[in-house]
This record gives C-alpha cells, structure tokens and sequence, in this order.
C-alpha cells in the first residue's frame, strides 16, 4: 500500500512542474492555506449552480460526504488517558515500588533460571496435557462404549483432585510404591525394575501432575469444540469416503478450532502461572525462585514485581500468537477477513498520505 | 404397493452399463416409529427416478440407507448385484468394517440439502479432497479434474472463493462437483433446492438436468414436480414409509391411480401447472 502511495506522489510530482522536488510539500501547504476557499468554490462550483436554478429538485451530487460525529468517544478518551498517566505517575513517583531493585533482580541470573523453568514446564505439560486431550475427546465422542467409559473416568478422576494434591502424590509415589516394575502379574517374572525415586524427579513430578490434570481440562475443551461442529460435516464426509482420522483432523477439528481457541489459549495462559503450584515440591520455578529470594532479602513487593512483570510479558507474546492463529482458523468462517493491527496501520497512513496528495491537487 | 413386486423404472435413454440399484424389502425405525416399512424399488442403470411425497414419508430415509447413512434394521439394498454396508457369511448378513464401507461410498455421490461444503475450504479444495484421500488419485491430476467439474457446472472463475463467498445456488453447484469427482455409478440428491431462493432454483436444477442425459444414475428427493416430470423416468410416490405409487412422470401426474397420490398432487400441483 505504502509502495503504491509513493508511486502516486511521485507521478504528482511529475505532473505538477514548477516547484523543486523537495519543496513539494511546503509548496503544497501553503497553496492548500492560500487558495483552500478558492479550492472549495471550485469544487462546489457546479453543484451550487445548479442548486440555485433548478427550484424542486435539488442536485447534492457535488456534496461531500461527512461522517457521523462521535464527541462522547472524545471526552471518553481524554478520561482515560488521564487515568492512565495518573496511574504511570504514581508508579514512577512513589519511591517504595522501588524501581531500582526490580530492575536489579528483573534480569538476575537465578530469576532467568526460574524463567526458563516456568516455559519449559508451561511449554511441555501444555502440548502433551492438548495431545492427551485430543485424545481423550475423540475417544468420549466415539462410539464404543469402553473407551467413553474410559475417557469419562479420567476426566472425572482427575477434575475431582486438587492439583496440589496430584502433585505430592506424584512426588510422593515411592512411599506408596518402592519399585515401579514391568512384568507378568501375579508372578516373579520381572522384565525390568526400578526404584521410583530415581523415576520420579521434581521435574517428572511437575510435568506428570500439570499434564494428566490439563489433560482432563482440554479433553472437555476440545470436545466442546468438535461438538460445535455441525453434524452434516461428518456425514458429507462420510459420504465421499474420507477415511474417520482423516475427517476428524482435516474437515472436524479446523473448523471446531475456532470454539476451542480462545478457551485453549485461557487454559495456557493460566498454565503459565499455574506453574507457580510446582513450589511444592520445592521446583525452582520463576515463582518459587523470586520467594526465595525476597525470604532472604525482604524486598518482598519489588520482586513480586519482577515476577508478575515477567508473567505479564509472557502472556503479551502469547496473545499476539493467539491474535494470530485465530485468524487463521477463521478463513472461510468470515466472508472477508478484517485487517491486521500492522495492516490496518499501514492503510491509515496511506489513505492519509493519499488524502494530502488529494488536498496539494486541489490546492493546484 | 406389495413389497414382493418391486416397482421398476423406465430403460435409460443412454445405454449406461452401471449403477443398477436394487432395493428389496428395506425396513428402518428410529425408536418406536416405524419409517421405513418395507420398501422396495429398482433403479437400472442410468435412470433416473425421483422420489416425492409429504414430509415424514421416508423419502430422505431410503436415500440415506442407498449409501449406508443410515444402516438398515431389514432388507437390503444391492448395487450392480453387490450388498451395500454388508456381505455375506453362511446364511446372514454381517456389516463391513467401516473402510470398506467407505470405499463403496465412493461409488456412490450425495448432494445434501444444506450442501455441507466444507466452509474452511476453497470451492477447488472441495472438490479434490475426496479424490486425493479416498481414492489416492495424484494431486495435480485431482485437481485438474476439479477444474473441469467446476467448469461444467458454471463455477470455473469461483474456484479459490470459499463457501460462504457463494451463493446459494453456486454452494449447491460446487457440492455437485464435489460429488461428481469421485466418478460415481450413482448420484443421491436429497432436496438439492430446498435451501435455496426460488430465483436460485434453475441453476442448480440445470446442472442435474444435464446430468440425467450423463448415463449416471441419479435418485432424487425433491419437490419441485415440473423438474421432477422433465427429468424423471420413473416417480416414485411415498407415504407413510411405503411407496403408494410409481410410475411414468405423464402417466403418475395425470391419472394417479391411488386416492392418496390424486390427494398429495392435488395440493402441491399448482392448478396452472400443465400435465
């Protein structure tokens, strides 16, 4: 679009020879204040003439189009603007958010660390709790009996118990069960064995209660999402032949996608911070680290700051990746897709470049 | 009707050599109620037969039961001489697994109501997904057979518009291509131009026109009885999930011989309308 504007300015300057080419726009300025009333008349010129003789029938064709005004919007704005820069004053001014520290700690190594910690954690319990999900949904949506059932049960099981107690008993596992082993059952035979503390680390703990409990919660999702999906897709589908796996992830989950997105991106953005449980287990997660850290030193608002900063950070990029991948799985769904922030940027300031071009023409 | 006699259609016009549907003795409940009541009826190669009658008559039932929608709870339904949804072992009928359902529903092509196109595909990408999937036919070919298609039914410069950017009746016409892609011995229509305005209707029902002279065979639920006496060999007349009446479109319009045929197209024959 930008490129397109400059190729019309260009061509105007072509078409406009007496001033230097660097002088175009001061020239056009001034002739825009210098003969704007004489640009009018003339561009009214023949509507208003023809208004004034024809009696009944009046001609607006030479009328210009001015839209709807909307003043409220203004003073709305201005009373928010004002609260928002009442709100950053404080924030700046008031000395005991203590600045200094938070900016100190916000990029400490150890903070990092608990950074990496909490997106591995959110990263991996997030994709394999969806897997699982998807799994779960197809298998409560099909028909056999066995493995609704099944799915049922989990998703039952594992919604009824907090999380914190999912965790400790994860970590705790070797208490209840010294050896984890593969073999017959019911015999000696043992094809392999090992001690369920050595199989069972913070981290294992961490991921296997996040992913078994977003696992349940993203199942329900995910069905909710196929379940919106209208049946006739499935039976078109099925008339032309195409294969059940098939028609659950090319026709069924694209367009169930759209219902399951904004809820999906709910569930990870608080997956992010749902991290924060792992202290429990004393996982040196972003969470836990900034307490430890501000146990030691007492700066305990400060470096909630950090935390909540970083947290807040994370969840910006991921809503611009949500923005996007709704967009996305909206092609079809929309007749024309809106524009994105970038290009909606972009046409604004070539429809107001071309609107200068438009008033430096009139001016001329 | 008596379900021993099984009513036939007319010979096609073309001499077509598939797509000879038998339906012998078809019965089908949803719960208690009873929709299908033994049904019989013979389709030989290339006819056409359309089938009418009130709402509630089991018409959209028996289409659905010719490519095994809806399984059947008796009878049984034969395509050139080969069970559908079944085979047999010993002395019963045992239902396939569902992959070879599937490869028998690619002898059979279905244009539903509300079209179910695929909304988040193009009106191209409509047509060449069953191709590619279902009968692993190479991309580019699939594609350039889509094109034709779309072209024959008028769409050719709409290919990359997605559903929604399409009316009514193009919706309609892609969905023909689409099920014309698979090269089916048999076409099922089930109220093509229900949904659509009545302006929309000649589109869509041009394209079966010209598909009729095509040598498929086509079965068609409809209520639109002008297009059902040009098209039609034969009219099949349902009621009560039995088929009261069949016959020629000239004969079945003019003098039907049961009062419950002369009844129904007494009211949704207009009375200008010429027999």
């Amino acid at each position: 679009m930008s490129s397109a504007a400059t190729t019309v300015a260009q061509s105007a300057q072509q078409s406009a020879p007496e001033p230097a080419p660097g002088a175009f726009l001061e020239h056009s300025a001034a002739a825009e204040g210098r003969t704007a009333d004489a640009a009018h008349s003339a561009a009214a010129h023949s509507a208003a003439a023809h208004s004034a003789a024809a009696l009944p029938a009046a001609d607006y064709s030479g009328y210009k189009l001015v839209p709807a005004r909307q003043p409220w919007r203004w003073v709305g704005t201005v009373l928010v603007a004002l609260g928002v820069v009442a709100v950053a004053w404080s924030l700046a001014t008031n000395p005991r958010w203590e600045w200094g520290v938070v900016a100190q700690w916000f990029t400490a190594q150890s903070v990092v660390n608990g950074l990496v910690e909490t997106l591995k954690l959110t990263a991996i319990s997030g994709a394999l709790g969806f897997v699982l999900g998807f799994i779960l949904a197809l298998m409560r949506l099909s028909a056999s009996p066995l493995l609704v059932s099944v799915s049922w049960t989990f998703s039952w099981i594992f919604r009824s118990t907090p999380l914190l107690v999912q965790m400790l008993l994860w970590y705790n596992l070797g208490y209840l069960y010294e050896k984890i082993s593969l073999g017959l059952p019911f015999t000696d035979i043992r094809f392999f064995e090992v001690q369920t503390t050595t199989l069972i680390s913070q981290f294992a703990a961490a991921v296997l209660g996040l992913t078994l409990n977003q696992a349940a919660y993203s199942a329900e999702i995910i069905r909710g999402g196929i379940l919106s999906v209208d049946q006739g897709q499935l039976e078109a589908a099925a008339a032309l032949g195409i294969p059940a796996w098939r028609r659950s992830t090319r026709i069924v989950l694209p367009q169930a996608m759209r219902a399951i997105l904004p809820t999906a991106f709910n569930e990870i953005i608080g997956l992010v911070k749902g991290t924060s449980i792992v202290y429990v287990l004393a996982y040196s997660e972003l969470f836990y680290t900034v307490q430890v850290i501000y146990n030691r030193t007492q700066q305990v608002l400060p470096l909630l700051l950090v935390a909540t900063l970083w947290y807040v950070a994370i969840t910006s990029v991921l809503s611009v990746f949500q923005y996007y991948i709704e967009r996305h799985y909206s092609k079809g769904a929309v007749r024309n897709l809106p524009l994105t922030p970038l290009q909606k940027a972009r046409k604004f300031f070539s429809t107001h470049a071309a609107v200068n071009l438009d008033r430096a023409k009139d001016a001329r | 009707m008596s379900t021993a006699e099984s009513p036939t259609t007319a010979p096609p016009a073309a001499a077509a050599t598939r797509g000879h549907v038998e339906i012998t003795n078809v019965r089908k409940s949803f719960g208690a109620t009873e929709v299908l009541k033994g049904v019989s009826l013979t389709v030989p190669p290339g006819g056409v037969a359309v089938i009418v009658g009130p709402s509630g008559s089991g018409k959209s039932t028996l289409l659905r039961t010719i490519n095994h929608l809806e399984k059947v709870d008796g009878g049984y339904i034969t395509i050139d001489g080969q069970l559908v949804g079944y085979q047999v072992r010993g002395n019963r009928l045992h239902e396939l697994r569902e992959k070879d359902i599937l490869k028998q529903r690619t002898d059979i092509g279905m244009v539903f109501q509300n079209f179910n196109l695929f909304p988040h595909l193009t009106a191209l990408e409509n047509v060449t997904e069953a191709p590619v999937v279902a009968l692993h036919r190479n991309k580019a070919e699939a594609r350039k057979r889509a094109l034709e298609l779309l072209d024959r039914v008028g769409l050719k410069d709409r290919a990359d518009a997605y559903p929604r950017q399409l009316s009514g009746g193009q919706q309609q016409r892609v969905a023909i291509a689409r099920a014309l892609a698979l090269d089916p011995k048999i076409l099922l229509f089930d109220e093509p131009t229900s949904a659509l305005d009545p302006e929309l209707v000649n589109e869509v029902l041009d394209v079966i026109r010209e598909l009729a002279t095509s040598g498929t065979t086509l079965i068609i639920v409809t209520h639109e009885m002008g297009f059902a006496r040009d098209v039609a060999d034969t009219v099949v007349f349902m009621d009560e999930g039995q088929i009261v009446e069949h016959g020629i479109p000239r004969e079945i319009f003019a003098n039907p011989r049961e009062p419950r045929t002369r009844s129904f197209f007494s009211k949704v024959i207009e009375p200008a309308f010429n027999i």
